[in-house]
């Protein structure tokens, strides 16, 4: 059951890649699409209650199973909404069969790409899932090939790689490291052996590892100031892709940080990684806090507010002990979830508007109710708004921080409290008013989006007891 | 083994970072391309000594990839690229070449003090590999932020990959694995490179991406 699930999660999509790439048509492959994502996400969620197991390849643990979960989930239900989505835009002539093709093609890599991240015990292996990812997704955000989306697809790429080569040149110091007390080969890059001996590693040697994880994956996560890609890819892909890449990518990014920073803390002469950690989350989010105000494109808005809700769970894990991580995880969760769910309702407004722009989004309300709705909840959810999951992980969080250092809970609260003004604004800017500009009725799934927020408004409301003692397993595990 | 084995694999490193600093100051694209292809070539004969010394059969494979595809296949595919886009002649000059080759200086100094102290357990010819590899790895950075043209930041980011593949066939019985990924990521890296690189063509005429920033500032 086990090899299934490592297999099915990694094999499925990239099967996929081949026979969405040769499909002629449309219809079918985004039925296929759908189809895959789905049977994807039935082997992951066939790992749902396994026990850990490892070996010098692969590993599995409550802590990657919940992301492997969320990974897969997210990932069918972008694929649900891409198929309207991408039908409009071939309708609208932005994009046509070729690239299509391309697209469905890319979007299953990128998901191999992802699980395989996941799952790998081998650090070089984990490397290579999240370099894929990036390349992959490079090529998704240049695909309208307007001149802003190769602009952002060459930002994005030339920030990205440079991350991702200073990643590998981190894996190969961590290497180094181990190779004495560990042997060579193999072993000496597998991750449970790596925490196991860390304290018998030499500690400046995996100090400036950890530097060089931290520049790198800090990239792909979008701390500030690493984050100058995360914006503009956002904003000039397809907006299913601003959904996976706000879901997922940065959540498999921000793991694989996580699961150096635990080999870090298994060795107590070697740096601490917490307070770089709680600093550079901090900035992120002090700085897109106040970036959001300036935006005037709203799927550049929502990347902002990508940026500040990793910085809250860095912040969060940095801090560190239990309760801090479990809301961490819980958070990371929840903005996995309300982010993408929230870019589903852009990508179908941006459509029905046909722009962008704030300026010439007004009176959804009037024109478009059921979109209006769902955005308007998506941004309560985001903003920490009870009675969504977001309130109770960002309450957590607060409130764990509070006994450890009150002075940076003043900062956090108003951090927040701060951008929840700007997303109150932008809404009331976009929902009432006179309807202005372009409309058109929009094709639109809206199961989705609110299957999105139905989740999240659950897990706001009551959490199950077994889900509370799983995320704490997770969090004890993170140390 | 003799003394002469750390002395061959020193010498080979330091040509690598000697060519990194040639390409800092080329303003021709065509012969920044001939040095690219020679560094590529040092770095097949160190991993290639590294292969012998280390006695890893498997490093051969490596050595191969970076003669034949970075030292053969890249280059005469970007010139043929050049050709095609008739940019083969163009000049990217280089602003400042005193101050751009003093910073290169700094970074290579910076470069072996953060390694040195670390690496001291480690076997000499591994610190050298080290601290060279992470001299060439911040010397294509620094390539690819001082330069404005897309060609050039291209060779600047190969560069910086072949001071990866040296840092990681200094590190002992680092796994196959890895090796064939960084080959793997570089011939990615190309098709990425060259679909943009014809897009950016296509749509302005040029590829000076500093055009790119143009279009930016208007859009905000």
């Amino acid at each position: 059951m086990i090899a299934f699930g490592i297999l099915g999660v990694v094999t499925i999509p990239a099967i996929a890649v081949v026979v969405l790439a040769l499909l002629p048509g449309y219809r079918l492959g985004a039925l296929l699409n759908v189809i895959v994502s789905f049977l994807t996400m039935l082997a992951g969620f066939s790992l749902l209650g396994e026990k850990s197991f490892s070996n010098d390849i692969f590993i599995l643990d409550p802590f990657n199973i919940y992301l492997i979960l969320l990974n897969t989930f997210v990932g069918f239900t972008t694929s649900v909404f891409s198929a309207t989505y991408i039908k409009h835009e071939l309708e609208t002539k932005r994009l046509s069969l070729p690239f299509v093709r391309f697209y469905h093609a890319m979007y299953q890599t990128m998901m191999a790409a992802m699980n395989l991240a996941l799952v790998s015990n081998d650090l070089g292996l984990l490397w290579v899932g999240v370099e894929m990812a990036t390349l992959v997704t490079v090529m998704m955000v240049g695909i309208y090939r307007t001149p802003a989306a190769i602009e952002a697809a060459w930002k994005y790429f030339i920030l990205g790689s440079v991350g991702i080569s200073l990643a590998f040149f981190g894996t190969i110091l961590i290497y180094l490291a181990a190779q004495g007390t560990l042997g060579e080969g193999l072993p000496a890059l597998a991750w449970t052996r790596l925490q196991a001996s860390a304290s018998d590693f030499d500690p400046a040697l995996l100090s400036l590892a950890f530097v060089f994880f931290l520049v790198g994956y800090g990239t792909k996560i979008g701390l500030a100031p690493l984050h100058a890609w995360l914006p503009d890819a956002h904003a000039e892909g397809p907006t299913p892709i601003s959904a996976v890449l706000s879901g997922l990518l940065l959540n498999v990014a921000l793991y694989a940080l996580l699961r150096i920073k635990m080999v870090l803390s298994a060795n107590t002469e070697a740096l601490h990684p917490g307070p770089i950690m709680v600093v550079m989350g901090l900035t992120s989010l002090l700085f897109a806090t106040f970036m959001l105000y300036k935006q005037r494109d709203i799927k550049r808005f929502f990347a902002y507010s990508s940026i500040e809700h990793m910085g809250i769970i860095t912040f969060a894990f940095g801090i560190g002990g239990i309760l801090a991580n479990l809301a961490g995880l819980l958070h990371m969760t929840m903005h996995s979830l309300i982010k993408s769910g929230i870019f589903f309702t852009v990508g179908h407004v941006s459509q029905a508007k046909s722009t962008q722009q704030f300026s010439e989004i007004k009176g959804l309300s009037v024109s478009h109710p059921v979109l209006a709705w769902g955005l308007a909840l998506g941004v309560f959810a985001i903003a920490g708004l009870p009675p969504f999951g977001a309130f109770m992980s960002e309450f957590l969080i607060v409130s764990s921080v509070f006994v450890q250092s009150p002075w940076l809970t003043i900062l956090v609260a108003v951090a927040l409290v701060i951008a929840f003004g700007a997303m109150l604004m932008r809404l009331q800017d976009i929902l009432f008013g006179e309807p202005t500009g372009a409309s058109h009725p929009v094709e639109a799934s809206y199961v989705p989006l609110f299957a999105h927020l139905t989740i999240v408004l659950i897990a706001g409301v009551y959490l199950p007891v077994p889900l509370v003692h799983w995320f704490e397993q997770v969090a004890a595990q993170l140390k | 083994m003799n003394d002469l084995a750390p002395q061959i694999s020193y010498m080979l490193a330091s040509g690598m970072v000697v060519c990194s600093f040639v390409l800092l100051y080329q303003i021709r694209l065509s012969s920044m391309l001939d040095v690219f292809a020679f560094q590529a070539v040092v770095l097949a004969c160190s991993v290639a000594w590294q292969a012998h010394t280390q006695d890893s059969p498997q490093l051969y494979v490596t050595a191969t990839i970076a003669l034949v595809v970075k030292g053969g296949v890249i280059p005469a595919f970007l010139r043929r690229l050049m050709i095609k886009l008739k940019i083969h002649r163009e000049i990217d000059p280089v602003v400042g070449v005193g101050l751009t080759l003093l910073a290169g200086v700094a970074l290579a100094a910076l470069a072996i003090l953060v390694m040195f102290p670390v690496t001291a357990h480690a076997a000499t010819f591994t610190r050298d590999d080290l601290a060279f590899a992470l001299a060439v790895i911040l010397l294509g950075l620094w390539m690819m932020i001082s330069r404005r043209n897309a060609i050039s930041q291209i060779i600047g980011f190969m560069s910086l990959e072949n001071g990866l593949v040296l840092a990681a066939t200094g590190a002992k019985g680092m796994p196959l694995v890895v090796e064939i990924s960084v080959a793997f990521s570089i011939l990615i890296a190309l098709f990425v490179f060259g679909t943009f690189v014809f897009r950016i063509r296509e749509r302005f005429d040029t590829v000076d991406v500093h055009v790119l920033d143009r279009f930016r500032e208007d859009r905000q």
